[in-house]
């Protein structure tokens, strides 16, 4: 990705390396190493390790019996995949279908942020009072602590004493029952909007950056030629944030497909099977069974999912850009 | 450049959501009160972890510290203590069994007891720690069996006793001409007619799965079913299981005596406050919830308690799972000593009597009188109801996965019912197979 943007400084470096290779060592060239050492051994300690230890884990008979002396949990292979993707057994079912319903809330959430995120920064782009009102509010969802915020949504859920049907039913005076929101099937519905909520300022801050960039000579080049403002953003400020949108909808698909804080906000710890998301899902069949090897090994098999999905992501859309 | 500065900023708005995911995610897990989880090495000082018994986790600070105070007392040992919510309670032993950063002494419920033992990470009574604390025989045996799995020594003591009761409104019966009722057809009926003008007749925290689950167990018990065979496997989808969870989800679904919306009430305090506030004119609950009635401004002589009733053609007369709090101490403490004189202590005759009315709980010493109350009627139904009329869950290391699948079924049961839908006996006995498999898995 920055290769692909920035082509033209590659192509010079070469002949200046090499002169530099030629030269003696200057007095002080382990400096660069001894700055770069701790960041390594933290990146050992905080991502290759665990992640080493999970996979490990994933491959042993880690219940409850052995859980004070993980040196005594026998190895039992690929048993504990075995389990996770056997979608006739209880177990495997009830993943496949948070792993269906994670798809739908990803979909929903990253779509529906990304076009509200654009939305808001496109209307702010011009110049006018109270435009940095507008943006500090629209910040708001992102700069609440996440837990004060999730909270108050689910207060506001509540079925009898909640803002949402108190406005729905009985100010917009809606027939029929107030619903649940946190139960059955509506939950979905709940915890879509909640994300929502969360991550759409993140997307309109990242195009807001990403829009002032564009010089404006050219929409006033191509308002001479006649554009409309529609053709103007499909043909001028789409293409010109590609960069940004190619990064931020990775990004937000990495996170809103790991999302835990939601539903274990939300939800507390008896998910309803709507609103069970696949990182609180494993969660709950590994801490409240007490079951780690099998949480570790559905842990390793959504590694895989993301890291497939990122590999091409990125594969299709940098081979697309070096076309272009 | 402008590259630059987008990378820049997309870097920061980065890093800021990843410190903020993580602060959110340790929430539950980090210790409350600094340094005292790992305290436990110097040589005078033990780490206690308590639940929560009394009104809330500052409450029971408060109850406790001057009994701990005494101690320090009597022996020289200092105790750090922490009291845990039940919310993360069970998480903070998994940590500490797994890390073996342990406190020396924890409060556990007794039907976990069991589960842990099977984790070995639990001190053992054996004969010389009994002696140490007293000998065996000074608990009642109610009590003392709920300690671990049977024909094994034990790895817990019970130190507050619990039994579920029907409370009822006597205002309410008495305004509708009702008596408090002897079976589970007149409980019905009586809830029926209670459920008037707003008002219900009876209130569950139906979103709670350990009160779904301990619910579940009674039902099937009165109906001559057990839980586990012989084997140790699950049967909870036998006929007795599930006709029992038939007729607890009726109570809302089939005789509508439940308000939907208790479906949310994910915990007993919600139910309580609806019975202290006369909402509603029943509700099932166990003896410590006096401290919420109380605290709701509902005086101890307004309300009454009965068993919770069997049906008339009941195969047993089960009204309550032996429920309470016993003590563990972990394996690797370094102050064995000192945490046997700590659980001594605490199961003396003289600390129990200071704690069971504040924590509203039974003794559980062989001869002790229950204080917990003022209502001497009460005080004489829960002594019966629990030495008389309490089965212990099954003592199985898989009976914390029946209380989290059975459990879960059955609140997803409750909000089917709730938004609209039926639950038919077929649909429960498929959710109770998938339980039967989740458990199977689990092993």
């Amino acid at each position: 990705m920055a290769a692909a943007t920035a082509p033209p400084s590659t192509t010079e470096a070469p002949p200046k390396s090499e002169l530099k290779q030629r030269r003696p060592r200057p007095s002080g060239w382990w400096l660069p190493y001894a700055l770069l050492a701790p960041a390594i051994v933290f990146e050992v300690v905080i991502h290759i390790i665990p992640m080493v230890t999970g996979i490990w884990m994933s491959f042993l008979k880690l219940t409850k019996a052995f859980i004070s002396n993980w040196g005594n949990a026998p190895v039992i292979g690929t048993k504990n995949y075995e389990v996770a993707l056997d979608f006739n057994g209880a177990v495997g079912s009830a993943l496949l279908q948070s792993f269906l319903v994670t798809c739908a809330f990803t979909l929903l959430v990253v779509g529906i942020s990304w076009a509200l995120g654009m939305a808001a920064a496109v209307a702010l782009q011009g110049k006018f009072r109270g435009q940095g009102f507008f943006r500090t509010l629209f910040l708001v969802p992102y700069a609440l602590p996440m837990y004060a915020g999730i909270i108050a949504w689910k207060f506001m859920l509540q079925k009898d004493t909640g803002a949402v049907n108190h406005f729905l039913y009985d100010n917009l005076h809606l027939g029929g029952d107030k619903p649940f929101w946190l139960i059955g099937d509506n939950s979905f519905v709940s915890i879509v909007v909640v994300a929502i909520w969360r991550l759409w300022p993140f997307a309109f801050l990242m195009l807001m950056a990403g829009l002032q960039s564009i010089p404006t000579d050219v929409y006033e080049a191509s308002a001479v030629d006649g554009a409309k403002p529609f053709r103007q953003w499909r043909s001028i400020t789409l293409p010109m944030v590609r960069p940004v949108n190619m990064v931020l909808l990775l990004v937000m698909f990495l996170w809103t497909f790991n999302d835990f804080n939601t539903p274990f906000v939300l939800f507390g710890n008896a998910q309803p099977p709507a609103g069970d998301l696949i990182s609180f899902h494993i969660y709950n069949a590994s801490f409240l069974t007490w079951n780690f090897g099998s949480g570790a090994a559905m842990s390793v098999m959504l590694l895989l999912f993301l890291l497939l999905v990122s590999g091409i992501y990125l594969l299709v859309l940098n081979r697309r850009s070096q076309r272009a | 450049m402008k590259f630059r500065t987008l990378a820049a900023t997309a870097a920061i708005a980065a890093l800021a959501l990843t410190t903020a995911a993580c602060g959110g995610n340790n929430n539950s897990s980090s210790p409350s009160s600094a340094g005292s989880s790992d305290s436990s090495g110097s040589g005078g000082t033990l780490t206690y972890w308590a639940s929560n018994q009394g009104t809330s986790l500052d409450n029971d600070k408060q109850v406790l510290t001057p009994q701990l105070e005494k101690f320090t007392q009597q022996t020289g040992i200092k105790v750090n203590l922490e009291v845990i919510g039940w919310n993360d309670l069970q998480t903070r032993i998994q940590t500490a069994v797994t890390s073996g950063q342990a406190p020396d002494v924890v409060n556990i419920g007794n039907t976990w007891a069991a589960s842990l033992q099977s984790t070995g990470a639990f001190m053992p009574f054996d004969d010389a720690a009994f002696k140490a604390i007293g000998g065996k025989d000074k608990f009642v045996k109610t009590a003392m069996d709920t300690g671990g799995v049977a024909g094994q020594d034990p790895t817990s003591v019970p130190v507050y006793g619990l039994a579920y009761g029907l409370y009822y409104n006597k205002a309410m019966f008495s305004a509708a001409g009702l008596t408090p009722p002897n079976n589970w057809e007149d409980l019905v009926t009586d809830a029926q007619k209670l459920t008037t003008g707003g008002k219900y007749g009876f209130a569950l925290a139906a979103g709670s799965y350990t009160e779904n689950a301990h619910f579940a167990f009674i039902n099937a018990a009165q109906n001559g079913a057990d839980l586990f065979d012989k084997d140790g496997k699950p049967t909870f989808s036998s006929d007795g299981v599930v006709n029992g969870i038939q007729r607890f989800l009726d109570l809302m679904q089939k005789d509508k005596v439940v308000n939907v919306a208790n479906a949310q009430y994910d915990n007993g305090t919600k139910a309580v406050n609806d019975f202290a506030t006369g909402k509603v004119a029943m509700i099932l609950n166990q003896n410590n919830a006096d401290n919420s009635i109380v605290a709701n401004g509902m005086t101890s002589d307004k309300y009454g308690v009965v068993p919770f009733p069997a049906p008339s053609d009941a195969k047993s007369q089960v009204a309550s799972h032996v429920a309470g709090i016993n003590l563990s101490i972990f394996k690797n403490t370094k102050n064995k000593d000192a945490a046997l004189k700590f659980v001594n202590f605490m199961t003396s005759a003289e600390t129990q009597t200071a704690l069971d009315k504040p924590f509203s709980a039974l003794p559980v010493l062989n001869g002790a009188t229950p204080n917990f109350t003022d209502n001497a009627a009460e005080a004489k139904t829960f002594a019966d109801i629990y030495s008389t009329k309490s089965k212990p869950l099954p003592l199985v290391p898989a009976e914390d996965q029946f209380e989290s699948t059975v459990g879960k079924a059955m609140n997803q049961m409750f909000a089917k019912i709730a938004s609209g839908g039926t639950v038919s006996t077929d649909d429960i006995r498929t959710a109770m197979k998938t339980a039967e498999q989740q458990v199977a898995a689990a092993g």
